[in-house]
């Protein structure tokens, strides 16, 4: 049976409501998608069924699942590479020579997904600078647990190491462990995850020198775009530096950000006094 | 953009070279070093060489050894194409000069995000 008009309206009303993302009509086969394996998991033949019997018993952990298979992207190592061509050219340099010698570099990586993001930072970072294990601080959230703590661990599948990360990198970084590779203890050190919903209150952190929200507004409409602007924005140092996705932009959304292009990259920059 | 695709596994071979030309390349099999120098010799110089490991008459790893002692070589890009997947492998393949390595499995995805690494997706495909 394939997903019934009610069905869908549920989830996309969940969706919304935990997390603001908007589902358009159309993504049914988005839905089917992500929930057919946690349907298969617990028996249940198809996703109509099992979306049926959530919506009338519903339960904590199965709307939790139901969103976090929702919400969760597919991701890679480098991931258009140019704001992290960006990061080691201009920004950190930028960051370094304003901030005093033991100020330590913080970065935000605001929908880490399973750490790619984070790590691919952490790398960079850790061939660039001397001692960053000790000077630079990763945050990595994502609204998804799964992920948050897939980011912890720190292992990736052979397939997920093939998805852009450069092999003289991957022999730096990581050693095998069975089946997956997992990343040096050192970079491991350099990240911190937790659970973050960007369109509720955000927990206290920072204040963050750079900020890396890609991939996350095109999902939200325009009210929730300008609130997770507007509540990044009070995390960030004043003089501090956001990127986001390659389709995404601050323009005609909030106007207390200053685009700076840096190389083929683009970067926000808070307006002062904005 | 050219590409050489050298494995010993006919099905891998097309497979390859399908995801190559589907972005653009030109391509030309082989199966195995040996054949991959002749087409080399022969002066049919590619952008780009994937190369699995462990192949007849010379394997990759001899390939990537031969092409790499040869100056008027320099400017092709070497990616192994290979299931050896041991940490030791892939240092060995990169200290004899391979640029790039994917492990299999693999999917059309991976191979797509290491030239772009490498600067070597056809522009009209980077776009």
């Amino acid at each position: 049976m394939t997903l019934t008009a009610t069905s869908f309206d549920w989830v996309r009303a969940l969706v919304h409501k935990e997390s603001a993302i908007v589902l358009q009509p159309g993504k049914e086969y988005l839905v089917e998608a992500r929930l057919l394996p946690i349907a298969r998991k617990l028996g249940i033949a198809d996703v109509s069924a099992f979306v049926e019997s959530v919506r009338s018993r519903p339960d904590a952990e199965s709307t939790r699942r139901i969103v976090e298979a929702l919400t969760t992207n597919e991701t890679s190592w480098f991931r258009d590479g140019d704001p992290f061509t960006a990061l080691t050219s201009t920004v950190v340099p930028a960051v370094l020579a304003a901030r005093g010698p033991t100020e330590r570099l913080q970065i935000w990586s605001a929908a880490c997904s399973s750490g790619q993001e984070p790590y691919t930072i952490a790398m960079l970072l850790e061939d660039a600078l001397p001692n960053a294990a000790s000077r630079v601080a990763i945050t990595a959230t994502d609204l998804s647990r799964e992920m948050v703590e897939r980011t912890r661990a720190g292992r990736f599948s052979q397939l997920e190491v093939n998805r852009g990360l450069p092999a003289p990198m991957l022999v730096r970084h990581f050693t095998r462990a069975g089946s997956e590779w997992e990343v040096a203890p050192t970079l491991r050190r350099m990240v911190t995850a937790s659970e973050c919903n960007l369109a509720a209150p955000l927990p206290r952190m920072g204040p963050f020198d750079v900020v890396y929200l890609r991939n996350v507004l095109i999902y939200f409409d325009l009210p929730t775009k300008r609130s997770i602007l507007s509540r990044v924005r009070t995390l960030m140092r004043p003089d501090g530096w956001l990127f986001l996705g390659a389709a995404e932009t601050t323009l005609g959304v909030d106007d207390s950000w200053e685009r700076v292009v840096i190389g083929r990259s683009s970067a926000y920059r808070p307006v002062k006094g904005a | 953009m050219r590409a050489l695709v050298i494995d010993d596994s006919r099905v891998m071979r097309r497979i390859v070279a399908g995801i190559l030309e589907d972005l653009g390349y030109e391509t030309v099999q082989a199966g195995h070093g040996r054949e991959g120098l002749d087409v080399l010799d022969g002066g049919w110089i590619p952008d780009l060489v994937c190369v699995d490991w462990n192949m007849p008459v010379m394997d990759g790893l001899q390939f990537v050894s031969v092409v790499r002692s040869n100056p008027a070589w320099r400017s092709m890009t070497i990616m192994m194409v290979t299931s050896e997947s041991e940490h030791t492998q892939i240092v060995r393949a990169l200290a004899a000069g391979a640029h790039e390595y994917v492990i299999k499995p693999f999917t059309a995805d991976a191979i797509r995000d290491k030239l772009a690494l490498l600067g070597l997706l056809p522009e009209e495909v980077a776009l």
